[in-house]
């Protein structure tokens, strides 16, 4: 535990309905022409949330009543498509610390989970109840317990999983790999030792 | 018991077990590129860190690069800024960097191979989902985001988990005008986008055996879109002979000493595998995806899904959105519909072999009238080579505009963009809803044969009614 520590997601949520959503709807690629991360929030779902023309389309990203949301609530294979860590990050610049699917490919999984995102699973029926509930009490407050894998809600809580090493790294607040493996610098020179395509 | 390729060249790259239970896994050889390496260098910075092997880092630039514009500043401010922070970052940090005036720039994942640089046995990274296409050679490649480019700089390993492995063999044969882009997009079509979500595919069978090396980094490329982070193809003869004289490969004696070393990583015959799956070649045909997701594809003489046909609510739901996007008909011929662009290239299919093969096709044809064609080389050494044979004029007098090496319209981070709703015959990789630059634009995912079929006749065609195979 240290002050990374991420025990429990509390917040309102915004479903974002569709299975398969990738990341160049999370941030289509024109945005990505940046050398840093900043300001990337503003252009989270950019296309679903804007017409062509520059005005809103209907969506529950657009709507007022979800305007404080801070958890996205997903369909299956979420996040599928490219590896650009530009996904996670607009979605956290833009004020959301957790998304629940109900499936997520693997390097946005990875991508959101070294940024200290969460990102956890419920079944279709428990999303579909948790989409409902959130529709008619938008206020309603969503807790994703880490310890106890519930996501409740009101007086509802459904089960969610997380991959193990996931869980620990964001209980411990260690999702961020990279002092761990710095401390790991004599092992490597053995390993690199031993593959000659290295030395040469 | 045996162990799979995947089994070694993991055990061979494993550093230690990390404290949240995932391995530590040394990255052999690290690719990097403009879109998604400069915040890595920044993070670097920021923590006083240095990059600890730049030898075994290699960079290039591909998505921004604009392929009808050959110097520099570039029209766009903010992709020749990307340009020179890669540039900057290499200098400073000692890495190799195949830059335009190199004559070896293009494509990431058709620079690595054609240099050498890919090879068998060894783990490849970089920030690029596409990476899976090195897995061709037998190595164990794939995408990382920013975090993971900035630890293998600092580090020269990342956190993984071991995934399973999932054997697809595609056994008999290929009919004529069914190619690897035919194959991998059937896969997808058949496993799912999902399906591979834990898995490293390993692709063989007779198939496979008889691919080139190019052939199988087309179907590599595209594991991704079935979920698969990893794919690979075990290392055989045909590897080592395209190998042989490439630059970053052994030469002489330690050659023939690295290839006994490649060879012994393939897949023991007694092998476990966590799953098979075996495919009819003769069942693959002509596929083309007439949606938003590269598994939504159908062979050419099917009918696009209907709504109802879809088995759950969710999978209604998709065919729904998908049609509404694409502005198709449940129930329609994907034939005979009217495209506006056929773009020819990327990292799935901008290789010497497509262009050559098109071009074999192409030869006194004429791109209909109204279709913006483009044949996009994946690099310079390809756009070289095929200049000397003459595929450039071929090309140009059927009425595509032959560009310079790059991504172009595969992603639109550059000028090559669909406009409006215009429907692209592509022979990229994704179909998603705005890839190709414009949010409304529509994406059919092809062979280049296809591709070249649809460019010349203007619709959707089957290419073995267009041309003689």
């Amino acid at each position: 535990m240290n002050e990374n520590s991420i025990t429990k997601i509390e917040g309102r949520a915004v479903f974002v309905p569709g299975d398969d959503v990738d990341t160049d709807r999370i941030i289509p690629a024109r945005f990505m022409k940046c050398i840093t991360f900043d300001g990337l929030g503003e252009f989270l779902f950019y296309d679903v949330r804007y017409k062509e023309d520059g005005s809103k389309k209907e969506h529950n990203l657009n709507d007022e009543r979800f305007s404080e949301a801070t958890i996205i609530v997903g369909g299956n294979n979420f996040g599928c498509g490219s590896s650009r860590e530009h996904a996670p990050q607009s979605i956290q610049k833009a004020g959301f610390n957790a998304v629940i699917a109900g499936s997520f490919a693997e390097i946005f999984f990875g991508n959101s989970t070294n940024l200290g995102v969460v990102c956890v699973v419920v079944g279709d029926d428990d999303r579909k109840q948790i989409a409902d509930l959130i529709d008619k009490q938008p206020e309603l407050v969503v807790s994703i317990d880490l310890e106890a894998l519930k996501v409740n809600i009101g007086e509802y809580s459904f089960d969610c999983l997380i991959k193990q090493d996931a869980r620990k790294s964001l209980l411990e607040g260690s999702f961020d790999a990279l002092s761990e493996l710095l401390e790991g610098n004599s092992e490597v020179d053995t390993v690199v030792s031993g593959l000659h395509y290295i030395n040469d | 018991m045996g162990k799979t390729l995947f089994e070694k060249v993991w055990d061979a790259h494993s550093v230690k077990t990390l404290s949240n239970g995932q391995t530590q896994l040394l990255i052999g050889t690290h690719l990097i590129h403009e879109v998604t390496s400069p915040q890595a260098f920044g993070m670097l910075r920021e923590r006083g860190l240095s990059v600890r092997f730049p030898k075994r880092t290699f960079a290039t630039v591909d998505h921004i690069v604009p392929t009808n514009e050959a110097v520099e500043p570039y029209s766009d401010s903010l992709a020749q800024g990307m340009i020179e922070e890669l540039r900057n970052n290499c200098v400073e940090n000692d890495i190799t960097f195949f830059d335009t005036n190199t004559g070896h720039q293009g494509i990431v994942h058709i620079v690595g191979p054609e240099q050498g640089i890919t090879q068998p046995g060894t783990t490849i990274a970089c920030g690029d989902s596409h990476t899976s296409t090195h897995g061709a050679f037998g190595a164990i490649a794939f995408g990382i985001g920013t975090s993971q480019v900035r630890d293998v700089l600092a580090t020269q390993t990342i956190a993984l988990n071991e995934l399973k492995v999932r054997r697809i063999n595609v056994n008999g044969k290929l009919a004529p005008g069914v190619y690897a882009k035919d194959v991998i997009l059937h896969i997808i079509r058949t496993l799912g986008t999902n399906g591979g979500t834990g898995f490293a595919y390993e692709y063989g069978g007779e198939v496979f055996d008889g691919f080139s090396m190019e052939e199988r980094m087309t179907v590599c490329n595209m594991s991704i879109e079935g979920g698969a982070r990893v794919g690979y193809v075990n290392p055989d003869d045909i590897t080592f002979e395209y190998l042989k004289g490439r630059k970053y490969c052994p030469k002489d004696a330690d050659f023939d000493q690295a290839v006994e070393c490649w060879r012994n990583f393939a897949s023991d015959a007694d092998c476990q595998y966590d799953d098979v799956v075996t495919i009819n070649a003769s069942e693959i045909q002509p596929t083309v995806t007439w949606g938003i997701t590269p598994g939504q594809g159908i062979g050419i003489n099917e009918c696009i899904p209907t709504i109802e046909s879809g088995e759950t609510q969710s999978a209604r739901a998709s065919i729904a959105e998908a049609l509404d996007h694409m502005s198709f008909e449940g129930g329609s011929e994907l034939k005979g519909k009217k495209i506006d662009v056929a773009f020819l290239g990327s990292c799935t299919n901008g290789r010497l072999s497509d262009l050559k093969e098109v071009a074999h096709y192409l030869k006194g044809k004429k791109v209909a009238e109204g279709v913006k064609a483009i044949v996009v080389p994946g690099s310079q050494v390809v756009a070289k080579i095929a200049k000397s044979l003459g595929l450039d004029e071929i090309f140009t007098e059927a009425g595509f505009e032959w560009r310079g090496a790059g991504c172009s319209m595969c992603l639109a981070m550059n000028p090559d963009k669909l406009i409006g709703n215009q429907l692209c015959a592509s022979s990229s990789n994704r179909n998603f809803k705005g890839r190709q630059g414009s949010p409304t634009g529509r994406t059919l995912l092809m062979s280049p044969i296809m591709v070249a079929a649809a460019a010349i006749t203007g619709e959707v065609s089957d290419a073995r009614e267009i041309f003689e195979f």
